[in-house]
Protein backbone atom coordinates (compact mmCIF):
# COMPACT_ATOMS: atom_id res chain seq x y z
CA UNK A 1 0.00 0.00 0.00
CA UNK A 2 1.28 3.47 -0.79
CA UNK A 3 1.68 6.09 1.88
CA UNK A 4 -1.12 8.26 0.48
CA UNK A 5 -3.47 5.33 0.17
CA UNK A 6 -2.79 4.29 3.75
CA UNK A 7 -3.40 7.79 5.09
CA UNK A 8 -6.66 8.02 3.19
CA UNK A 9 -7.77 4.81 4.88
CA UNK A 10 -6.70 6.18 8.26
CA UNK A 11 -8.41 9.52 7.74
CA UNK A 12 -11.67 7.89 6.68
CA UNK A 13 -11.67 5.62 9.76
CA UNK A 14 -10.67 8.45 12.08
CA UNK A 15 -13.63 10.49 10.77
CA UNK A 16 -15.99 7.89 12.17
CA UNK A 17 -14.45 7.99 15.64
CA UNK A 18 -15.70 10.53 18.17
CA UNK A 19 -13.30 12.51 20.34
CA UNK A 20 -12.75 11.15 23.86
CA UNK A 21 -13.99 7.71 22.93
CA UNK A 22 -12.63 4.33 23.93
CA UNK A 23 -11.06 2.70 20.88
CA UNK A 24 -9.88 -0.86 20.33
CA UNK A 25 -7.81 -1.49 17.19
CA UNK A 26 -7.74 -5.20 16.35
CA UNK A 27 -4.75 -6.26 14.30
CA UNK A 28 -3.18 -2.88 15.00
CA UNK A 29 0.11 -3.74 13.29
CA UNK A 30 2.94 -1.41 14.23
CA UNK A 31 0.48 1.04 15.79
CA UNK A 32 0.55 3.53 12.90
CA UNK A 33 -3.20 4.03 12.90
CA UNK A 34 -3.50 4.57 16.65
CA UNK A 35 -0.57 6.96 16.51
CA UNK A 36 -2.27 8.81 13.65
CA UNK A 37 -5.61 8.82 15.46
CA UNK A 38 -4.04 10.43 18.52
CA UNK A 39 -2.85 13.31 16.36
CA UNK A 40 -6.42 13.80 15.13
CA UNK A 41 -8.41 13.72 18.35
CA UNK A 42 -8.10 12.76 22.00
CA UNK A 43 -9.03 9.09 22.47
CA UNK A 44 -8.19 6.32 24.89
CA UNK A 45 -7.01 3.32 22.98
CA UNK A 46 -5.61 -0.18 22.97
CA UNK A 47 -4.23 -2.17 20.08
CA UNK A 48 -4.28 -5.93 19.69
CA UNK A 49 -1.53 -7.60 17.69
CA UNK A 50 -0.01 -11.07 17.49
CA UNK A 51 3.34 -10.37 15.82
CA UNK A 52 6.33 -9.86 18.18
CA UNK A 53 8.04 -7.18 16.08
CA UNK A 54 4.81 -5.19 15.67
CA UNK A 55 4.03 -5.43 19.39
CA UNK A 56 7.50 -4.04 20.00
CA UNK A 57 6.82 -1.15 17.57
CA UNK A 58 3.65 -0.30 19.49
CA UNK A 59 5.53 -0.29 22.79
CA UNK A 60 8.17 1.96 21.22
CA UNK A 61 5.38 4.36 20.29
CA UNK A 62 4.09 4.33 23.86
CA UNK A 63 0.79 2.73 22.86
CA UNK A 64 -1.20 0.26 24.91
CA UNK A 65 -0.90 -3.03 23.06
CA UNK A 66 -2.17 -6.49 23.93
CA UNK A 67 -0.44 -9.44 22.30
CA UNK A 68 -2.95 -12.08 21.32
CA UNK A 69 -4.24 -14.08 18.40
CA UNK A 70 -7.58 -12.80 17.11
CA UNK A 71 -8.53 -16.31 15.97
CA UNK A 72 -9.14 -17.09 19.63
CA UNK A 73 -11.86 -14.45 19.94
CA UNK A 74 -11.95 -11.50 22.31
CA UNK A 75 -12.47 -13.14 25.70
CA UNK A 76 -10.29 -10.47 27.37
CA UNK A 77 -12.81 -7.79 26.47
CA UNK A 78 -16.21 -7.18 28.02
CA UNK A 79 -19.47 -6.60 26.17
CA UNK A 80 -19.89 -3.06 24.81
CA UNK A 81 -16.73 -1.98 26.59
CA UNK A 82 -15.48 0.13 23.67
CA UNK A 83 -17.15 2.96 21.78
CA UNK A 84 -15.42 1.88 18.59
CA UNK A 85 -13.68 -1.33 17.62
CA UNK A 86 -11.54 -1.04 14.51
CA UNK A 87 -10.80 -4.05 12.34
CA UNK A 88 -8.67 -2.38 9.72
CA UNK A 89 -7.53 -4.58 6.82
CA UNK A 90 -7.46 -7.52 9.19
CA UNK A 91 -10.72 -9.34 8.47
CA UNK A 92 -9.26 -10.99 5.35
CA UNK A 93 -6.39 -12.48 7.40
CA UNK A 94 -8.62 -14.28 9.91
CA UNK A 95 -9.96 -17.81 9.39
CA UNK A 96 -12.81 -17.46 11.90
CA UNK A 97 -14.59 -14.72 9.96
CA UNK A 98 -18.03 -15.08 11.50
CA UNK A 99 -16.64 -15.50 15.02
CA UNK A 100 -14.56 -12.36 14.84
CA UNK A 101 -17.40 -10.29 13.38
CA UNK A 102 -19.73 -11.45 16.15
CA UNK A 103 -17.02 -10.65 18.67
CA UNK A 104 -16.30 -7.14 17.39
CA UNK A 105 -19.95 -6.13 17.59
CA UNK A 106 -20.18 -7.69 21.05
CA UNK A 107 -17.21 -5.69 22.38
CA UNK A 108 -17.78 -2.48 20.42
CA UNK A 109 -20.84 -0.27 20.50
CA UNK A 110 -19.78 0.52 16.95
CA UNK A 111 -17.27 -1.21 14.70
CA UNK A 112 -15.30 -0.14 11.70
CA UNK A 113 -14.33 -2.94 9.35
CA UNK A 114 -12.10 -2.34 6.36
CA UNK A 115 -10.80 -4.79 3.79
CA UNK A 116 -9.36 -4.87 0.26
CA UNK A 117 -12.14 -5.28 -2.31
CA UNK A 118 -11.56 -8.37 -4.39
CA UNK A 119 -14.30 -7.14 -6.69
CA UNK A 120 -12.24 -4.23 -8.04
CA UNK A 121 -12.23 -4.33 -11.86
CA UNK A 122 -8.48 -4.94 -12.04
CA UNK A 123 -8.84 -8.02 -9.83
CA UNK A 124 -11.74 -9.28 -11.92
CA UNK A 125 -9.66 -8.71 -15.04
CA UNK A 126 -6.69 -10.61 -13.63
CA UNK A 127 -8.88 -13.59 -12.72
CA UNK A 128 -10.58 -13.31 -16.10
CA UNK A 129 -7.18 -13.61 -17.71
CA UNK A 130 -6.44 -16.65 -15.60
CA UNK A 131 -4.20 -15.19 -12.90
CA UNK A 132 -4.73 -14.31 -9.25
CA UNK A 133 -4.70 -10.52 -8.87
CA UNK A 134 -1.69 -8.62 -7.54
CA UNK A 135 -2.36 -4.94 -6.97
CA UNK A 136 -1.78 -2.07 -4.57
CA UNK A 137 -4.61 -3.31 -2.37
CA UNK A 138 -3.73 -7.00 -2.78
CA UNK A 139 0.04 -6.72 -3.00
CA UNK A 140 0.89 -10.39 -2.51
CA UNK A 141 1.35 -13.44 -4.65
CA UNK A 142 -1.15 -16.25 -4.07
CA UNK A 143 1.56 -18.34 -2.40
CA UNK A 144 2.76 -15.77 0.13
CA UNK A 145 -0.35 -13.77 0.93
CA UNK A 146 -1.37 -13.37 4.57
CA UNK A 147 -4.93 -13.06 3.29
CA UNK A 148 -6.85 -16.24 3.93
CA UNK A 149 -10.29 -14.88 2.95
CA UNK A 150 -10.96 -12.91 -0.20
CA UNK A 151 -14.20 -10.99 -0.37
CA UNK A 152 -15.98 -8.24 -2.24
CA UNK A 153 -18.07 -5.32 -1.08
CA UNK A 154 -21.19 -7.26 -1.96
CA UNK A 155 -19.98 -10.35 -0.10
CA UNK A 156 -19.47 -8.34 3.05
CA UNK A 157 -22.89 -6.76 2.79
CA UNK A 158 -24.45 -10.21 2.52
CA UNK A 159 -22.54 -11.64 5.47
CA UNK A 160 -23.24 -8.57 7.61
CA UNK A 161 -26.91 -9.00 6.89
CA UNK A 162 -26.92 -12.72 7.66
CA UNK A 163 -25.07 -12.11 10.96
CA UNK A 164 -27.64 -9.47 11.88
CA UNK A 165 -25.20 -6.56 11.72
CA UNK A 166 -26.57 -3.15 10.99
CA UNK A 167 -24.53 -1.19 8.46
CA UNK A 168 -24.48 2.43 9.66
CA UNK A 169 -22.23 3.79 6.99
CA UNK A 170 -19.93 2.71 4.23
CA UNK A 171 -17.10 4.33 2.37
CA UNK A 172 -15.46 2.67 -0.61
CA UNK A 173 -12.13 4.09 -1.70
CA UNK A 174 -9.73 3.86 -4.59
CA UNK A 175 -6.37 5.59 -4.57
CA UNK A 176 -7.52 7.51 -1.52
CA UNK A 177 -10.63 8.90 -3.24
CA UNK A 178 -14.17 7.92 -2.37
CA UNK A 179 -15.90 5.91 -5.09
CA UNK A 180 -19.64 6.38 -5.41
CA UNK A 181 -20.21 4.99 -8.90
CA UNK A 182 -20.33 1.17 -8.89
CA UNK A 183 -18.17 0.93 -5.75
CA UNK A 184 -17.85 -2.87 -5.93
CA UNK A 185 -16.32 -2.45 -9.40
CA UNK A 186 -14.25 0.71 -9.01
CA UNK A 187 -13.38 0.61 -5.29
CA UNK A 188 -10.26 -1.18 -4.04
CA UNK A 189 -10.66 -0.58 -0.31
CA UNK A 190 -13.94 -0.95 1.56
CA UNK A 191 -14.80 0.59 4.91
CA UNK A 192 -17.96 -0.25 6.79
CA UNK A 193 -19.30 1.16 10.03
CA UNK A 194 -21.49 -1.46 11.69
CA UNK A 195 -23.08 -2.39 14.97
CA UNK A 196 -25.16 -5.25 16.24
CA UNK A 197 -28.75 -4.76 15.17
CA UNK B 1 28.88 7.30 31.93
CA UNK B 2 28.91 3.55 31.65
CA UNK B 3 29.74 2.35 35.13
CA UNK B 4 27.31 0.42 37.27
CA UNK B 5 27.86 2.60 40.38
CA UNK B 6 26.97 -0.25 42.69
CA UNK B 7 26.45 0.65 46.30
CA UNK B 8 25.39 -1.72 49.09
CA UNK B 9 23.93 -0.53 52.36
CA UNK B 10 22.17 -1.87 55.41
CA UNK B 11 19.40 0.43 56.51
CA UNK B 12 17.91 0.24 59.97
CA UNK B 13 14.24 0.99 60.59
CA UNK B 14 13.55 1.72 64.23
CA UNK B 15 9.81 2.27 63.94
CA UNK B 16 7.85 -0.93 64.64
CA UNK B 17 6.14 -2.47 61.63
CA UNK B 18 2.51 -3.60 61.94
CA UNK B 19 2.07 -6.76 59.88
CA UNK B 20 -0.96 -8.02 58.00
CA UNK B 21 -1.16 -10.94 60.43
CA UNK B 22 -1.74 -8.51 63.30
CA UNK B 23 1.73 -9.11 64.69
CA UNK B 24 4.16 -6.26 65.22
CA UNK B 25 7.82 -6.39 64.29
CA UNK B 26 10.05 -4.10 66.33
CA UNK B 27 13.05 -2.59 64.56
CA UNK B 28 14.47 -4.30 61.49
CA UNK B 29 17.22 -3.98 58.91
CA UNK B 30 16.98 -4.09 55.13
CA UNK B 31 19.99 -4.66 52.92
CA UNK B 32 19.81 -2.78 49.65
CA UNK B 33 21.94 -2.33 46.59
CA UNK B 34 21.63 0.60 44.24
CA UNK B 35 22.93 1.12 40.74
CA UNK B 36 23.22 4.28 38.69
CA UNK B 37 22.54 7.74 40.06
CA UNK B 38 19.41 9.26 41.51
CA UNK B 39 18.62 12.42 39.57
CA UNK B 40 18.01 15.81 41.17
CA UNK B 41 14.22 15.55 41.33
CA UNK B 42 14.44 11.87 42.35
CA UNK B 43 12.18 10.82 39.50
CA UNK B 44 14.35 8.13 37.91
CA UNK B 45 14.21 5.46 40.61
CA UNK B 46 13.28 1.89 39.69
CA UNK B 47 12.56 -0.67 42.38
CA UNK B 48 13.38 -4.27 41.49
CA UNK B 49 11.51 -6.81 43.61
CA UNK B 50 12.99 -10.26 43.99
CA UNK B 51 11.42 -13.71 43.81
CA UNK B 52 11.81 -16.66 46.13
CA UNK B 53 15.52 -17.26 46.40
CA UNK B 54 17.08 -14.01 45.17
CA UNK B 55 18.29 -10.95 47.02
CA UNK B 56 19.23 -7.30 46.89
CA UNK B 57 22.13 -8.29 44.64
CA UNK B 58 20.50 -7.61 41.27
CA UNK B 59 23.39 -6.60 39.02
CA UNK B 60 27.12 -6.64 38.62
CA UNK B 61 29.77 -8.43 40.67
CA UNK B 62 29.15 -8.54 44.40
CA UNK B 63 31.31 -6.13 46.41
CA UNK B 64 32.52 -9.01 48.60
CA UNK B 65 32.76 -11.71 45.93
CA UNK B 66 33.48 -10.73 42.32
CA UNK B 67 32.39 -14.20 41.18
CA UNK B 68 28.90 -13.58 42.52
CA UNK B 69 27.05 -11.84 39.68
CA UNK B 70 23.65 -10.26 40.35
CA UNK B 71 20.58 -12.37 39.60
CA UNK B 72 19.16 -10.00 36.97
CA UNK B 73 22.48 -8.88 35.52
CA UNK B 74 21.23 -9.42 31.95
CA UNK B 75 18.37 -7.00 32.63
CA UNK B 76 19.87 -4.25 34.79
CA UNK B 77 23.07 -2.30 34.21
CA UNK B 78 24.67 0.29 31.94
CA UNK B 79 23.28 -0.19 28.43
CA UNK B 80 21.01 -3.02 29.60
CA UNK B 81 17.22 -3.04 29.09
CA UNK B 82 16.80 -1.30 32.46
CA UNK B 83 19.62 1.10 31.76
CA UNK B 84 21.44 2.33 34.85
CA UNK B 85 22.89 5.17 32.79
CA UNK B 86 19.39 6.65 32.99
CA UNK B 87 17.68 4.94 35.90
CA UNK B 88 18.60 4.67 39.56
CA UNK B 89 17.85 1.05 40.30
CA UNK B 90 17.24 -0.29 43.79
CA UNK B 91 17.42 -3.94 44.81
CA UNK B 92 16.20 -4.77 48.30
CA UNK B 93 16.49 -8.00 50.24
CA UNK B 94 13.02 -8.63 51.56
CA UNK B 95 12.19 -8.84 55.22
CA UNK B 96 12.35 -12.46 56.35
CA UNK B 97 14.88 -13.41 53.71
CA UNK B 98 18.33 -14.71 54.55
CA UNK B 99 20.79 -12.42 52.81
CA UNK B 100 21.29 -9.76 55.46
CA UNK B 101 17.86 -8.25 56.00
CA UNK B 102 16.15 -9.12 59.27
CA UNK B 103 14.76 -12.63 59.14
CA UNK B 104 14.41 -15.85 61.10
CA UNK B 105 18.20 -16.16 61.44
CA UNK B 106 18.47 -12.70 63.03
CA UNK B 107 18.59 -12.16 66.77
CA UNK B 108 15.22 -11.45 68.35
CA UNK B 109 15.81 -8.36 70.50
CA UNK B 110 13.41 -9.73 73.13
CA UNK B 111 15.30 -12.97 73.67
CA UNK B 112 18.74 -12.29 72.30
CA UNK B 113 18.50 -15.55 70.35
CA UNK B 114 17.61 -16.20 66.72
CA UNK B 115 13.94 -15.69 65.91
CA UNK B 116 13.71 -19.13 64.34
CA UNK B 117 10.12 -20.30 64.45
CA UNK B 118 9.05 -17.09 66.23
CA UNK B 119 9.66 -14.90 63.22
CA UNK B 120 6.24 -13.59 62.18
CA UNK B 121 4.63 -14.66 58.91
CA UNK B 122 5.18 -11.95 56.31
CA UNK B 123 2.96 -11.18 53.34
CA UNK B 124 3.62 -9.55 49.99
CA UNK B 125 1.71 -6.52 51.27
CA UNK B 126 4.02 -6.33 54.31
CA UNK B 127 7.05 -6.33 52.01
CA UNK B 128 5.56 -3.51 49.99
CA UNK B 129 5.05 -1.53 53.20
CA UNK B 130 8.72 -1.98 54.12
CA UNK B 131 9.75 -0.98 50.61
CA UNK B 132 7.61 2.16 50.86
CA UNK B 133 9.37 3.07 54.09
CA UNK B 134 12.65 2.52 52.31
CA UNK B 135 11.53 4.88 49.54
CA UNK B 136 10.66 7.45 52.22
CA UNK B 137 14.16 7.18 53.66
CA UNK B 138 15.69 7.66 50.24
CA UNK B 139 13.43 10.66 49.58
CA UNK B 140 11.73 8.94 46.64
CA UNK B 141 8.10 10.04 46.47
CA UNK B 142 7.32 8.24 43.25
CA UNK B 143 9.14 5.44 41.45
CA UNK B 144 9.56 5.65 37.70
CA UNK B 145 8.82 1.94 37.82
CA UNK B 146 8.42 -0.97 40.18
CA UNK B 147 9.34 -4.21 38.46
CA UNK B 148 9.59 -7.87 39.30
CA UNK B 149 9.28 -11.40 38.00
CA UNK B 150 7.21 -14.17 39.57
CA UNK B 151 6.84 -13.31 43.28
CA UNK B 152 8.58 -10.04 42.41
CA UNK B 153 5.75 -9.32 39.97
CA UNK B 154 3.26 -9.82 42.79
CA UNK B 155 5.08 -7.15 44.79
CA UNK B 156 4.97 -4.77 41.82
CA UNK B 157 1.23 -5.40 41.50
CA UNK B 158 0.73 -4.89 45.24
CA UNK B 159 2.63 -1.60 44.96
CA UNK B 160 0.20 -0.35 42.32
CA UNK B 161 -2.70 -1.30 44.61
CA UNK B 162 -1.34 -0.09 47.95
CA UNK B 163 0.45 3.07 46.80
CA UNK B 164 -1.19 3.99 43.49
CA UNK B 165 0.35 7.46 43.42
CA UNK B 166 3.87 6.30 44.15
CA UNK B 167 4.77 4.55 40.90
CA UNK B 168 4.45 5.65 37.29
CA UNK B 169 4.93 2.18 35.80
CA UNK B 170 4.35 -1.33 37.03
CA UNK B 171 6.21 -4.12 35.24
CA UNK B 172 4.87 -7.57 36.07
CA UNK B 173 6.74 -10.50 34.51
CA UNK B 174 5.83 -14.20 34.67
CA UNK B 175 3.48 -13.61 37.56
CA UNK B 176 -0.06 -14.33 38.67
CA UNK B 177 -2.83 -12.58 40.57
CA UNK B 178 -2.93 -15.51 42.99
CA UNK B 179 -1.62 -19.04 43.28
CA UNK B 180 -3.66 -21.94 41.96
CA UNK B 181 -4.36 -25.03 44.05
CA UNK B 182 -1.61 -26.77 42.10
CA UNK B 183 0.86 -23.99 42.91
CA UNK B 184 -0.01 -24.20 46.61
CA UNK B 185 0.28 -27.98 46.45
CA UNK B 186 3.85 -27.76 45.16
CA UNK B 187 4.69 -25.27 47.91
CA UNK B 188 3.18 -27.63 50.48
CA UNK B 189 5.33 -30.52 49.28
CA UNK B 190 8.39 -28.29 49.61
CA UNK B 191 7.42 -27.11 53.08
CA UNK B 192 6.62 -30.62 54.17
CA UNK B 193 10.06 -31.75 53.14
CA UNK B 194 11.54 -29.12 55.46
CA UNK B 195 9.09 -29.58 58.32
CA UNK B 196 9.63 -33.34 58.38
CA UNK B 197 13.42 -33.14 58.37
CA UNK B 198 14.60 -34.32 61.84
CA UNK B 199 17.12 -31.48 61.79
CA UNK B 200 14.34 -28.89 61.58
CA UNK B 201 13.67 -28.88 65.33
CA UNK B 202 10.44 -26.92 64.99
CA UNK B 203 12.32 -24.11 63.25
CA UNK B 204 14.86 -23.65 66.05
CA UNK B 205 17.63 -25.64 64.39
CA UNK B 206 20.12 -22.78 64.81
CA UNK B 207 20.33 -23.57 68.53
CA UNK B 208 21.10 -27.18 67.71
CA UNK B 209 23.90 -26.23 65.39
CA UNK B 210 22.30 -28.08 62.47
CA UNK B 211 20.50 -27.20 59.24
CA UNK B 212 17.58 -29.20 57.78
CA UNK B 213 19.56 -29.76 54.62
CA UNK B 214 17.69 -32.81 53.44
CA UNK B 215 14.40 -30.94 53.59
CA UNK B 216 15.80 -27.87 51.86
CA UNK B 217 17.34 -30.05 49.18
CA UNK B 218 14.04 -31.75 48.46
CA UNK B 219 12.17 -28.45 48.54
CA UNK B 220 14.52 -27.03 45.96
CA UNK B 221 14.36 -30.10 43.78
CA UNK B 222 10.58 -30.05 43.56
CA UNK B 223 10.57 -26.29 43.10
CA UNK B 224 13.13 -26.51 40.35
CA UNK B 225 11.01 -28.92 38.34
CA UNK B 226 8.25 -26.32 38.23
CA UNK B 227 10.62 -23.64 36.94
CA UNK B 228 11.56 -25.56 33.81
CA UNK B 229 9.39 -26.59 30.89
CA UNK B 230 8.97 -30.18 29.79
CA UNK B 231 10.62 -29.33 26.45
CA UNK B 232 13.46 -27.56 28.19
CA UNK B 233 14.16 -30.58 30.38
CA UNK B 234 13.89 -32.90 27.40
CA UNK B 235 16.42 -30.82 25.55
CA UNK B 236 18.80 -30.36 28.47
CA UNK B 237 18.74 -33.91 29.79
CA UNK B 238 16.45 -36.12 27.76
CA UNK B 239 16.95 -39.66 29.03
CA UNK B 240 20.71 -39.32 29.07
CA UNK B 241 22.36 -41.57 31.60
CA UNK B 242 24.87 -40.23 34.07
CA UNK B 243 28.05 -41.96 32.88
CA UNK B 244 30.97 -39.63 33.62
CA UNK B 245 33.86 -41.85 32.55
CA UNK B 246 32.52 -43.24 29.34
CA UNK B 247 31.20 -46.27 31.19
CA UNK B 248 28.75 -48.67 29.63
CA UNK B 249 25.28 -47.38 28.86
CA UNK B 250 23.70 -50.44 30.44
CA UNK B 251 21.24 -49.78 33.23
CA UNK B 252 22.72 -50.37 36.67
CA UNK B 253 19.47 -51.50 38.21
CA UNK B 254 20.01 -49.40 41.32
CA UNK B 255 18.55 -46.33 43.01
CA UNK B 256 21.69 -44.26 42.76
CA UNK B 257 21.77 -41.46 40.24
CA UNK B 258 21.09 -43.06 36.87
CA UNK B 259 19.81 -40.22 34.71
CA UNK B 260 21.38 -36.83 34.02
CA UNK B 261 18.24 -35.07 35.22
CA UNK B 262 18.60 -36.71 38.63
CA UNK B 263 22.17 -35.58 38.88
CA UNK B 264 21.15 -32.06 37.92
CA UNK B 265 18.34 -31.87 40.47
CA UNK B 266 20.52 -33.24 43.24
CA UNK B 267 23.21 -30.73 42.38
CA UNK B 268 20.70 -27.87 42.46
CA UNK B 269 19.31 -29.14 45.77
CA UNK B 270 22.74 -29.53 47.35
CA UNK B 271 23.88 -26.09 46.24
CA UNK B 272 20.70 -24.48 47.50
CA UNK B 273 20.82 -26.20 50.89
CA UNK B 274 24.23 -24.67 51.59
CA UNK B 275 23.17 -21.05 51.18
CA UNK B 276 19.44 -20.80 51.81
CA UNK B 277 17.66 -20.73 55.15
CA UNK B 278 14.87 -23.24 55.72
CA UNK B 279 12.69 -20.89 57.77
CA UNK B 280 12.97 -18.30 55.01
CA UNK B 281 11.84 -20.92 52.51
CA UNK B 282 8.75 -21.61 54.60
CA UNK B 283 8.07 -17.92 55.04
CA UNK B 284 8.39 -16.96 51.40
CA UNK B 285 6.38 -19.87 50.04
CA UNK B 286 3.64 -18.93 52.49
CA UNK B 287 3.76 -15.33 51.30
CA UNK B 288 3.22 -16.70 47.80
CA UNK B 289 0.25 -18.80 48.95
CA UNK B 290 -1.42 -15.93 50.77
CA UNK B 291 -1.11 -13.39 47.98
CA UNK B 292 -4.54 -12.67 46.57
CA UNK B 293 -5.39 -8.98 46.26
CA UNK B 294 -8.93 -9.84 45.13
CA UNK B 295 -9.70 -11.54 48.45
CA UNK B 296 -10.80 -8.43 50.28
CA UNK B 297 -12.96 -7.45 47.30
CA UNK B 298 -15.12 -10.54 47.26
CA UNK B 299 -12.83 -12.24 44.76
CA UNK B 300 -13.01 -9.39 42.26
CA UNK B 301 -9.60 -8.59 40.80
CA UNK B 302 -11.23 -5.76 38.85
CA UNK B 303 -12.14 -4.05 42.10
CA UNK B 304 -8.76 -4.82 43.67
CA UNK B 305 -7.11 -3.02 40.77
CA UNK B 306 -9.70 -0.25 40.52
CA UNK B 307 -7.55 2.48 42.11
CA UNK B 308 -4.43 1.66 40.12
CA UNK B 309 -2.85 4.65 38.43
CA UNK B 310 0.39 3.16 37.14
CA UNK B 311 0.83 2.11 33.55
CA UNK B 312 1.27 -1.64 33.42
CA UNK B 313 3.47 -3.83 31.32
CA UNK B 314 2.55 -7.47 31.81
CA UNK B 315 4.77 -10.16 30.30
CA UNK B 316 4.27 -13.91 30.25
CA UNK B 317 6.11 -16.83 28.67
CA UNK B 318 4.35 -19.40 26.52
CA UNK B 319 5.98 -22.45 28.15
CA UNK B 320 5.68 -21.25 31.75
CA UNK B 321 3.43 -23.82 33.42
CA UNK B 322 4.01 -22.53 36.94
CA UNK B 323 2.42 -19.15 36.16
CA UNK B 324 1.18 -19.70 32.61
CA UNK B 325 0.07 -16.92 30.22
CA UNK B 326 -3.56 -17.37 31.27
CA UNK B 327 -2.71 -16.16 34.77
CA UNK B 328 -1.12 -13.00 33.35
CA UNK B 329 -4.17 -12.54 31.12
CA UNK B 330 -6.34 -12.43 34.25
CA UNK B 331 -4.37 -9.38 35.37
CA UNK B 332 -4.63 -7.86 31.90
CA UNK B 333 -8.34 -8.56 31.70
CA UNK B 334 -9.00 -6.72 34.95
CA UNK B 335 -6.86 -3.77 33.93
CA UNK B 336 -8.71 -3.62 30.59
CA UNK B 337 -12.03 -3.82 32.36
CA UNK B 338 -10.98 -0.83 34.47
CA UNK B 339 -9.67 0.95 31.34
CA UNK B 340 -6.26 1.22 32.97
CA UNK B 341 -3.17 1.69 30.86
CA UNK B 342 -1.72 -1.71 30.03
CA UNK B 343 0.40 -3.49 27.49
CA UNK B 344 0.75 -7.25 27.43
CA UNK B 345 3.32 -9.40 25.70
CA UNK B 346 3.42 -13.15 25.51
CA UNK B 347 6.94 -14.32 24.76
CA UNK B 348 7.23 -17.61 22.94
CA UNK B 349 10.33 -18.72 24.86
CA UNK B 350 11.06 -22.40 25.52
CA UNK B 351 12.44 -22.10 29.05
CA UNK B 352 9.33 -22.28 31.22
CA UNK B 353 9.03 -20.07 34.30
CA UNK B 354 12.80 -19.53 34.41
CA UNK B 355 12.57 -17.63 31.12
CA UNK B 356 12.08 -14.38 33.01
CA UNK B 357 15.68 -14.62 34.22
CA UNK B 358 17.21 -15.74 30.94
CA UNK B 359 18.39 -14.01 27.80
CA UNK B 360 15.73 -13.76 25.16
CA UNK B 361 16.04 -11.14 22.48
CA UNK B 362 12.29 -10.47 22.09
CA UNK B 363 11.79 -10.18 25.84
CA UNK B 364 14.77 -7.92 26.43
CA UNK B 365 13.97 -5.73 23.41
CA UNK B 366 10.48 -5.24 24.76
CA UNK B 367 11.62 -4.24 28.26
CA UNK B 368 14.27 -2.00 26.74
CA UNK B 369 11.68 -0.28 24.54
CA UNK B 370 9.30 0.14 27.46
CA UNK B 371 11.91 1.79 29.67
CA UNK B 372 13.25 3.91 26.78
CA UNK B 373 9.70 5.15 26.16
CA UNK B 374 9.45 6.20 29.83
CA UNK B 375 12.44 8.47 29.36
CA UNK B 376 10.91 10.09 26.26
CA UNK B 377 7.70 10.82 28.12
CA UNK B 378 9.61 12.19 31.13
CA UNK B 379 11.54 14.71 29.02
Amino acid sequence: MTFINKRADFAAIANWISPNSQVLDLGCGDGSFLEFLQTQKPVHSYGVEIDDARVLSCVQKGLNVIQQDLEGGLALFEDASFDTVVLSQTLQTIHQTETILREVVRVGKECIVSFPNFGHWSHRLAVGLGRMPVSKSLPYQWYNTPNVRVLTVADFQNLASSLGLKVLDQCILHEGQQVTLMPNFFGSLALFRVRSA
Amino acid sequence: MSELHLSRNTIHFAEPLPLQSGAMLSGYDLVIETYGKLNADKSNAVLICHALNASHHVAGPSPDDPEDIGWWNNMVGPGKPVDTNHFFVIGVNNLGSCFGSTGPMSANPETGRSYGADFPVITVEDWVNTQARLADKLGIRKFAAVMGGSLGGMQAMAWAIQFPKRLAHCVVVASTPKLSAQNIAFNEVARNAILSDPDFHGGNYYEHGVVPKRGLRLARMVGHITYLSDDDMAEKFGRELQRPNGESDDYRFSFDVEFEVESYLRHQGDKFSTYFDANTYLLITRALDYFDPSRRYGGSLNRALAEVQAKFLVVSFATDWRFPPNRSREIVQSLLSNKSEVSYAEIDAPHGHDAFLLDDERYHKLIRAYFAQMLEVQV
